[in-house]
């Protein structure tokens, strides 16, 4: 018996080995990534996630389609990483850098060390980073103004809230973070400075713990606010779970998101609107420049309101008053025109 | 034509072979209708595996088995059930918060529409009870009643189910002797009623006591079937273990010698603050034998725990020549001059999971020769175990195979070796002849009356009072947590002290 | 030569079969997993072991993965030893990183004894870590797992607050670095694997990893350890100090999380981030220590396995562009299997074999005494 199982197992292999191979060929031909008649180009160009997944609906994803615009485009081949520890970030942009690629993304703040390194120890390499800066001749910087965009979301919230109490949840207390606080409160100043006042804020020190967001959001609409604006990674999700459980009881409540239109994630009964990061703009923007040698190393791309590095949502008319929105607009205006400087901290 | 319906039961060349191992081979056996017929082995001989045949938990290789003159196969219990056939097993298969009817009519439950119907079920167990004489309650909750009764209840349980064959598994080995004399009685009414008896068993008085043929099985096979009105106790034991072995313990009397263990008003209370030991007072000589005699759970196992340090001692005190020795860690105790064969060799004697080297020196292991600087010496190791094994006969493959896999008897022979060869002072034997056989039994005893010879100061704790009987030179009853009474063999038997045991005679009437 | 035969006979036991049968199905079902995916399990797989053991940077890079897997293991595997269940490593990495971080930053040493204080007291920091758990077992009676679970946490949340007060470095989330005296790294063994972050961690792990088996079957702790992890009350029998070596043994198997949390700053990281979550070494461990039978010679095979399967996954999805999610559901599955060898011998019938084996040990019986 015991032989005859064996034996099973044997050819149970053997037989799996020969499908799996023929199956494999098939799928090598229909692979749809390889594909199309894109036009051709040499550029290869990587990407390593933070600790985070391509389809985190946030900055990663962003910058992913960015990339596959880029492909789709410009037929440069792209790739991404996602390491699942920190200790793997490293090899990760070694895979890109000492596999040829002529660029090599990274997203995220956490990747700012790694990177140095890395572009430290391969001069002839180039990388960029986005939301941090890496002062290395071979690395590009890409650097967001949140707080351009946190003022427009700034002038919606003060202008649709019917408390006069607002509240912003934080991640981590970073520079980068914080501008989102100060943009938002400006911009909330400039339309309700009653509301601005009562701005309630609260940093959960944790990019990916739904509870605490969850808890946060409790604290912040119980003191009676009814619309938070967040900026924490995951943390938000908890968020909006408490926005939508209390607007399952009759609660007038909003959540304004951050990052890219997380109406689409959560739905657009409790989120009023988003302040949008054109990761993708600021990917495909940057990587272009790698044709012709313009390719902005060592130094610093700032993306605001006037490079459409931010944004609120396309989807903000669903909820927000025509009336607001104009507003909006003529805000924007004076942004870009440099009537109106936002304070970044 | 009536000689053949006077067999019952017959198997007919019997054989069931595990690889590498023939458990039973070509095993012949008749049981008559209403006799009693013993079955007679030491442990592993293959009476387990041949009842487990006939009970239908295991198919014969070779061999048939007949009943009622009829060739069956008996492919489960349920079918042996139905073909008559019931076993009470050595431990008993009752749900405790269940009432005895409850227990016996567990699934063959009569029922009317949905509900139960008890009724007639209680009525048929009373029947039952007053036929037999078992005396059973039937709307008694098992947790409440003895052990003694338990078994009844099994009993019980295969009349209910319309049994005529009865087999029996060691069922003395759980009682009182007071116990036992009822159980012998009812199994001699069965068979006066025309049901036919298989008792298993190891212990010979009990055969001579009741059986009326004893089939004697020695590594698989059927050595002889003696007519037990014939034959000699040594006879029996003879053909068992295939040597001449005397039953009697051989010793002179003792010569004790001066006070070494005191022992007074001893208090020991259980983790759940029960107090275990009420007042514990007695001496020990050097050079005597005393026995502990009591049944199970009277406050024996914290008797010896508390003299060996493995547990803490309330009150009182325990003084080893003249030093106090309560509440002394177990090294402290055993380093002391304290020997200790445990009652449960498989939780304390031996760490199973260790090789025969490893368990020799489970209490020198620490120091010099066996470890230098905290690094085991496993050469001196490996040379304990092989003395041990060299001079208390130890039947292992080797050194270096786990205890685990060792028989009962070997097991214990290396705790005995293990303790003796320490040579302690004082040695306390707990139970040390449990589920060994004939042979071993009288090993055991013989180093323990050696130890008494050479000057130590021996304490034998057992539940079989043939031992403490044969082997103390004085005896303590235990009872409730106190010393109820003391006597010595030569001025008592084996009913006064199961009386005293179970706490109605006191101990002065063994002064009378 | 007995060596040998010995190394052959563990082939001969089912358990050696059973891990062998565990990861071949893991890797099996990980294939046709892939397959139903619409990824290819062979271009995947080769992806993996090109990622491995492709060039010198990631096999450098594979063994520093090894590394921790290791310790971890070895610090599961004494506490499995002893009887107990060590799900705290988590934590006592985490302490074992404070520790290091507050040496290696802080103080002034000479380079070669800057590291040696770093890095032990790193492990007594793991390893006191590891003992508040034993302490709470024997003091107050609480099961080891809930106390180590719960301890994970508190010793994340204390880094935080060490980083935050004491040395959190400017716009970042990650405490400052430490100095280059007390950093591990070796020179030329970086160099020659081309950049990979290979540390003097290495060495000292294959020490103990030696030092473990030798401990384990040849010290009277060894032996105190093992008959207390199989039987409690033969311990207390024979004189052992029970809740004595229960914190030996949990002090010991900290300092190992102590270890692993110490190298990761002094031969990789360099500073201490502020993570929402804790490594999930010391859980990988759990599995490193099952598959591994607790054996040293097991630990470093399975730390092998499991630690190249993680570090290739990423050549899985670079090469075959399948999820990392795969190579953990493989490693899953063989854990899976390992540890409820019951299904493997209802599908083998290894059954038969191990009745066999209780036969002949029951068979003995019969001719003793």
């Amino acid at each position: 018996m015991k032989k005859k199982g064996w034996l099973l197992m044997l050819a149970s292999v053997m037989v799996l080995t020969l499908v799996l191979s023929g199956c494999g060929a098939k799928n090598k031909e229909t692979d749809p990534a390889a594909g199309g008649s894109a036009p051709k180009s040499d550029l290869k160009v990587g990407l390593v996630t933070d600790l985070g997944s391509v389809n985190d609906k946030s900055f990663n994803q962003s910058a992913w389609e960015g990339l596959q615009k880029l492909r789709d485009e410009k037929g440069v081949s792209v790739k991404y990483m996602e390491p699942k520890k920190d200790a793997e970030i490293i090899p990760n942009l070694n895979q890109f850098v000492k596999g040829g690629y002529d660029l090599t993304w990274a997203t995220g703040f956490t990747m700012m060390d790694p990177v140095k390194q890395i572009a430290g120890e391969n001069p002839n390499a180039k990388l960029a980073i986005i939301d941090a800066e890496v002062k290395a001749p071979n690395v590009a910087s890409v650097l967001f103004q949140e707080h351009e965009g946190s003022f427009l979301v700034g002038v919606i919230a003060g202008l649709t809230t019917k408390t006069n109490k607002l509240g912003f949840v934080g991640g981590l207390e970073l520079p980068v973070i914080k501008r989102f606080e100060v943009g938002f409160r400006a911009g909330v100043e400039a339309v309700n400075p009653e509301a601005a006042k009562n701005l309630k804020v609260i940093y959960t020190a944790d990019f990916s713990r739904v509870d605490k967001g969850k808890s946060a959001a409790s604290t912040i609409y119980e003191g009676g606010a009814d619309i938070i604006f967040h900026a924490s990674g995951m943390t938000g999700n908890g968020v909006f779970n408490e926005a939508k459980e209390r607007k399952q009881r009759g609660e007038n409540v909003w959540v304004i998101g951050v990052d890219m239109d997380q109406s689409l994630t959560f739905g657009d009964d409790i989120t009023l609107t988003s302040m949008i990061k054109r990761v993708d703009n600021a990917v495909i923007e940057i990587s272009k420049q790698l044709e012709g040698d313009k390719f902005p190393a060592g130094k610093t791309t700032y993306m605001g309101l006037k490079e459409n590095g931010v944004d609120i949502a396309p989807t903000s008319k669903k909820n927000v008053a025509p009336e607001v929105l104009e507003k909006v607009e003529e805000f924007r205006t004076k942004i870009i025109n440099g009537e109106i400087t936002v304070p970044s901290e | 034509m009536t000689a053949q319906h006077d067999i019952v039961l017959e198997l007919k060349g019997l054989t069931k072979r595990f690889p590498g191992i023939v458990a039973n081979d070509s095993i012949d056996l008749q049981l008559r209708k209403g006799e009693i017929l013993a079955l007679l082995g030491e442990n592993g001989a293959g009476k387990s595996t041949l009842m487990n045949m006939v009970f239908g938990l295991y198919q014969p290789d070779e061999g048939e088995i007949w009943i009622n003159g009829q060739p069956v196969s008996m492919d489960t219990p349920s079918k042996a059930i139905e073909l008559g056939i019931g076993m009470v097993h050595q431990h008993f298969k009752l749900v405790p918060p269940f009432t005895v009817t409850e227990n016996i009519v567990l699934g063959m439950e009569t029922k009317k529409g949905l509900a139960l119907d008890l009724k007639s079920s209680v009525q048929r167990i009373q029947e039952l009870s007053d036929r037999y004489n078992l005396n059973i309650k039937p709307h008694a909750v098992v947790d409440t009643i003895s052990v003694g009764m338990q078994q009844r209840v099994e009993i019980m349980k295969i009349l209910y189910r319309g049994a005529d064959i009865l087999i029996f598994d060691e069922p003395t080995a759980v009682l009182t002797p007071q116990e036992i004399t009822e159980l012998l009685a009812i199994l001699k009414g069965l068979a006066a009623e025309g049901k036919s008896i298989i008792i298993i068993t190891h212990k010979l008085k009990e055969i001579m006591e009741i059986a009326d043929r004893c089939t004697v099985i020695r590594r698989g096979k059927v050595i002889d079937t003696l007519q037990v009105a014939t034959a000699s106790p040594e006879a029996l034991a003879e053909r068992m273990v295939g040597r001449n072995v005397s039953l009697h313990v051989d010793k002179e009397p003792a010569t004790p010698g001066e006070r070494l263990v005191e022992v007074k008003d001893l208090h020991v209370k259980d983790a759940s603050g029960q107090d275990m030991l009420r007042g514990v007072s007695f001496d020990i000589r050097a050079g005597e034998i005393v026995g502990i005699a009591g049944v199970d759970g009277n406050g024996q196992s914290e008797l010896i725990e508390a003299l060996t340090g493995m547990m803490k001692v309330d009150s009182g005190s325990i003084r080893m020549n003249g030093a106090e020795m309560a509440n002394l860690s177990p090294r402290v105790v055993s380093e002391s001059g304290v020997g200790h064969i445990p009652q449960d060799r498989h939780k304390h004697g031996l760490v199973l999971d260790f090789t025969v080297s490893e368990n020799s020196v489970l209490k020198s292991y620490y120091n010099s020769p066996m470890s230098k600087l905290g690094i085991l010496q496993e050469n001196n190791i490996r040379k304990e175990a092989e003395r041990f094994i060299e001079s208390y006969d130890i039947r292992t493959p080797g050194t270096e195979v786990l205890a685990r896999s060792l028989s009962g008897g070997n097991q214990q022979k290396i705790i005995i070796a293990r303790e003796i060869e320490a040579n302690p002072k004082f040695l306390i034997a707990a139970q040390p002849t449990r589920g060994l056989d004939v042979g071993a039994i009288s090993f055991v005893h013989k180093q323990l009356i050696a130890e008494r010879d050479a000057g130590k100061a021996v304490l034998l704790v057992s539940f079989e009072l043939d031992e403490i009987l044969d082997v103390a030179d004085r005896i303590l009853v235990i009872f409730n947590g106190q010393i109820v009474g003391e006597t010595t063999p030569s001025a008592t038997n084996e009913q006064k002290l199961g009386l005293m045991m179970a706490g109605k005679l006191g101990g002065e009437s063994s002064n009378g | 030569m007995a060596k040998l035969k010995s190394f052959i006979n563990v082939f001969k036991q089912e358990s050696i079969w059973i891990s062998i049968i565990s990861i071949f199905l893991g890797l099996l079902i990980g294939a046709i997993v892939m397959l139903v995916g619409g990824y290819e399990p062979i271009l995947a797989y080769q992806s993996m072991i090109e990622k491995i053991v492709g060039n010198p940077y990631d096999i450098g890079e594979t063994i520093r993965s090894i590394m921790p897997l290791i310790l971890t293991g070895l610090a599961v595997a004494i506490a499995f030893r002893g009887g107990m269940f060590n799900i705290g490593v988590e934590g006592q990495i985490v302490m074992g990183s404070i520790g290091a971080l507050l040496v290696g930053h802080f103080l002034e040493l000479p380079p070669i004894l800057h590291t040696l204080f770093a890095i032990v007291v790193g492990a007594i920091f793991g390893g006191l870590w590891g003992m508040l758990v034993a302490w709470l077992k024997t003091s107050r009676g609480i099961n080891e797992v809930v106390t180590c679970i719960m301890l994970n946490w508190s010793a994340l949340y204390i880094s935080h607050i060490v980083v935050r007060m004491f040395m959190m470095e400017e716009g970042t989330a990650r405490s400052k670095l430490i100095q280059d005296s007390a950093s591990i790294e070796m020179p030329f063994l970086i160099q020659w694997f081309d950049g990979a972050r290979i540390h003097w961690g290495f060495i000292i792990t294959m020490l103990l990893l030696v030092g473990y088996s030798f401990y384990m079957n040849k010290t009277k702790w060894g032996y105190e350890l093992r008959a207390v992890g199989s039987s409690k009350h033969a311990a207390h029998y024979a004189g052992i100090s029970v809740n004595k070596t229960i914190h030996r043994t949990f002090f010991i198997s900290g300092m190992m999380g102590g270890l692993v949390g110490t190298f990761e700053i002094l031969g990789v990281f360099k500073y201490l981030a502020i993570a929402p979550t804790t490594s999930g070494l010391g859980f990988d461990g759990i599995a490193v220590a099952l598959l591994g039978m607790n054996t040293a010679i097991g630990i470093l095979l399975a730390a092998a396995l499991f630690g190249a399967l993680m570090y290739g996954s990423q050549g899985m999805s670079f090469g075959a562009d399948v999820p990392g999610e795969v190579i953990r559901m493989v490693v899953s599955i063989i854990i899976f299997f390992a540890a409820a060898p019951g299904m493997l011998r209802v599908l083998f019938q290894l059954r038969r074999s191990t009745r066999r084996k209780e036969v002949s040990a029951r068979g003995n019986d019969s001719v003793s005494h």
